[in-house]
């Protein structure tokens, strides 16, 4: 849009400075070259996803064929569903698996951003949302089609990853992370550092902060960490409290993205920051131990993240935080993400899709979650969650 | 048989009648999408544009839900001028030394090559600048930062660099609006009348004389013209700011630090972003909305003058 009003205000001028309109011409003809271009791209990108959505449904048939049989396949529909980016890679894998099993069913996943899955849910654009983040009780009037349930998918570490030369090890406790990311302590070898590192060699260099530059579930949930473990519900020390984006110091950098983050840290010696842990893994970046709730240091795992949504607190909705949960194992900052769906379904081939769905997503769907790098949901938590199917209303 | 009559009242013509409709058809329909855009905008901004700090706060906190927009627009500002001062002497330079200077042969691949870079698209500039850019340039701006360290007023413009910064983004967008700046004024330069220019020679004028005698004057309001219309692609683009501007609600002097621009922001936090923070994001599409309908209105008026005195004096 912005483009094309640039174009005409140009063909405007250049039709007043130059009757002739030679330029005016040659500027088409670079319009329609860039409209080429950019259609040239969107044309390979579209060619490149389904590429890989067909190769990962031929690598996931044989798993799926097992199962096949039990049940009988479900009759057309289309589901589109958008919202977090967060578990998207996890989604397409399990639909491309899903419609290895059930051919009439089309499920698509838009991504956009977790507030942008519950905007469309509300308005009723798409069937389904993916989320981060519980809805808030004021907003919930907003939903055109009611009541809505909560279904965890799967949990996923976030890693504290850095770039300090001679570092391989680093222990880090959340009121150390707090006065990191909050730039009280600036360099790596300071004293307090040094005190949960017994014996390391740390470099006398400033310690660079980076954090997101977009609003992100993954910031939602690392300052949510921070914020229970050593902010308004701990001691304090935190004091940026929570949110997809929060008022980080101006002496701080900031990326695009996990991926930009992921590239930030691995190219900026003496950076500290935070990813998911598919994106940290991919890089090739050194995470942090972090002390939990027990008083234990633990590294980043996927064990570390189902430990944590088994020791979380979970409410009635099967609404929770999986960060600075209890119990030993547990990874202090750990990520959920749920699907919301309406309660009573309007549609009878729609209705049945969605929980065919969240029914492959609690069979082999965790199956598969581990294979890319997502932590499958602890054995307490699915039973719920596969309770809670029971209540979807279909339509007969 | 008689010729046909020619109707010049034209009300009987159904060919005149069907194109005359769909003319003034296109010609509303603009308008009215013009006027549905803002309606609907300033409709959903109006809870962030009636909170009361919208236009008093630099602060922009997602957790507290107080959004101000003054370090956005700041910086939206700020950019767009390092912009304007990086690209207008350079883009006014190719169009005097292509019309003016330059021998025949050259005219063409500079012309050509200077309009191929408005075909990149902006993202490519955007990741140029942060993987090749921001790192590469953090040595410059060190050494300008340690030369005006003594120096009261520059030391404060220069400050503590940073690669991703307002100046970066300044620089990015340079490269962008060159191609449009250079075109306009190449065309503007090039209605300066043959008559006055070979006049002010044949007075023994040396080019640069006549340059500055006959073509600056003559085209100066077109020149103006050109620059405000690189200002708003400037303070609109999206992409290339989002990547390199550095994220950072702050205002200050520092043209090296950090900082944000009102497109990046919507940009980067508008998938994430739910009630009164998804308004204020809107607010904040409205403000630049309305900014560069001032910056083009202005443009469009100063051309037109221009135009109107340069018809005058010939």
């Amino acid at each position: 849009m912005l483009l094309g009003g640039h174009l005409t205000s140009i063909s405007s001028l250049l039709e007043r400075t130059n009757p002739t309109g030679v330029i005016l011409r040659s500027y088409r003809r670079y319009l329609s070259m860039t409209t080429a271009l950019i259609l040239g791209v969107s044309t390979v990108g579209c060619g490149g996803g389904d590429s890989t959505d067909s190769n990962s449904a031929a690598t996931t048939v044989g798993g799926a064929a097992t199962t096949a049989a039990k049940t009988a396949e479900l009759a057309a529909a289309t589901l589109n569903g958008s919202g977090a980016t967060f578990p998207k890679a996890f989604y397409e894998e399990a639909v491309a698996a899903f419609k290895a099993k059930n051919k009439a069913v089309t499920i698509n996943y838009g991504g956009g951003g977790s507030g942008k899955g519950r905007t469309d849910l509300a308005s009723q654009v798409v069937d389904w949302a993916g989320s981060d983040a519980i809805v808030k009780e004021a907003d919930k009037t907003s939903y055109k089609g009611g009541a809505f349930l909560y279904f965890p998918t799967v949990v996923a570490p976030i890693n504290v990853v850095f770039n300090a030369p001679g570092v391989d090890k680093l222990n880090l406790s959340p009121t150390l992370i707090a006065k990191i990311f909050q730039v009280e302590i600036t360099k790596w070898n300071d004293p307090a550092i040094l005190a949960e590192n017994a014996g390391a060699k740390l470099p006398d260099s400033p310690i660079v902060v980076a954090h997101r530059s977009d609003g992100s579930g993954t910031t939602e949930n690392f300052t949510k960490f921070l914020d229970s473990a050593v902010g308004s519900k701990g001691d304090g020390t935190w004091k940026l409290k929570s949110g997809s984006t929060v008022e980080w110091a101006s002496s701080t950098q900031a990326a695009e993205g996990n991926g930009g983050l992921s590239k930030f840290v691995k190219d900026t010696v003496g950076s500290i920051s935070y990813v998911d842990f598919s994106d940290a893994k991919v890089a090739g970046l050194k995470a942090a131990s972090i002390k939990n709730q027990a008083g234990k240091y633990i590294a980043p795992s996927l064990e570390g993240a189902s430990a944590a949504a088994d020791g979380a607190e979970i409410a009635a909705d099967l609404t929770y935080f999986a960060g600075w949960a209890k119990g030993d194992a547990a990874y202090p900052i750990a990520a959920q993400t749920w699907i919301l769906v309406y309660k009573s379904q309007t549609d009878k081939a729609k209705g049945k899709a969605i929980k065919g769905f969240l029914e492959y997503m609690y069979g082999d769907g965790q199956k598969l979650a581990k294979e890319i790098d997502f932590a499958p949901l602890s054995p307490s938590l699915l039973a719920k969650a596969q309770a809670q199917l029971a209540m979807i209303e279909i339509p007969a | 048989m008689a010729h046909p009559v020619l109707d010049l009242t034209g009300r009987r013509n159904r060919g005149e009648a069907a194109f005359g409709g769909l003319a003034r058809f296109a010609g509303i329909l603009v308008l009215i999408v013009l006027s549905l855009i803002a309606l609907v905008m300033t409709t959903r901004a109006w809870p962030a544009l009636t909170s009361g700090n919208f236009f008093t706060t630099k602060r922009w906190s997602v957790p507290d839900e107080v959004f101000g927009s003054l370090a956005f627009v700041f910086g939206t500002i700020v950019s767009a001028t390092v912009a304007i001062c990086l690209a207008v002497p350079i883009s006014i330079g190719i169009a005097l030394f292509v019309t003016q200077v330059s021998p025949g042969w050259l005219k063409k691949p500079i012309v050509y090559s200077v309009d191929l870079l408005a075909t990149v698209p902006s993202v490519v500039f955007g990741f140029w600048g942060i993987s090749v850019l921001a790192p590469k340039i953090m040595g410059f701006y060190e050494s300008v930062h340690d030369l005006t360290s003594g120096i009261p007023g520059l030391r404060s413009l220069f400050g503590q660099p940073n690669g991703r910064s307002m100046f970066t983004a300044g620089i990015i967008l340079a490269i962008m609006i060159t191609p449009i700046v250079s075109s306009l004024s190449r065309e503007v330069i090039s209605t300066c009348p043959q008559g006055d220019r070979e006049g002010a020679l044949a007075l023994g004028a040396t080019r640069w004389e006549m340059i500055r005698a006959v073509v600056i004057p003559h085209s100066s309001g077109g020149l103006v013209g050109a620059v405000m219309l690189g200002l708003g692609r400037a303070m609109g683009e999206t992409i290339a700011a989002t990547l390199v501007i550095g994220s950072s609600a702050q205002i200050t002097a520092n043209l090296f630090g950090a900082g944000n621009s009102m497109p990046a922001v919507i940009a980067s936090e508008w998938g994430e972003a739910l009630g009164q923070h998804r308004s204020a994001l809107t607010a904040l599409a409205v403000t630049l909305f309305a900014l560069t309908i001032i910056v083009n209105v202005l443009a469009t008026s100063i051309v037109s003058r221009s135009r109107r005195r340069a018809q005058g004096t010939i």
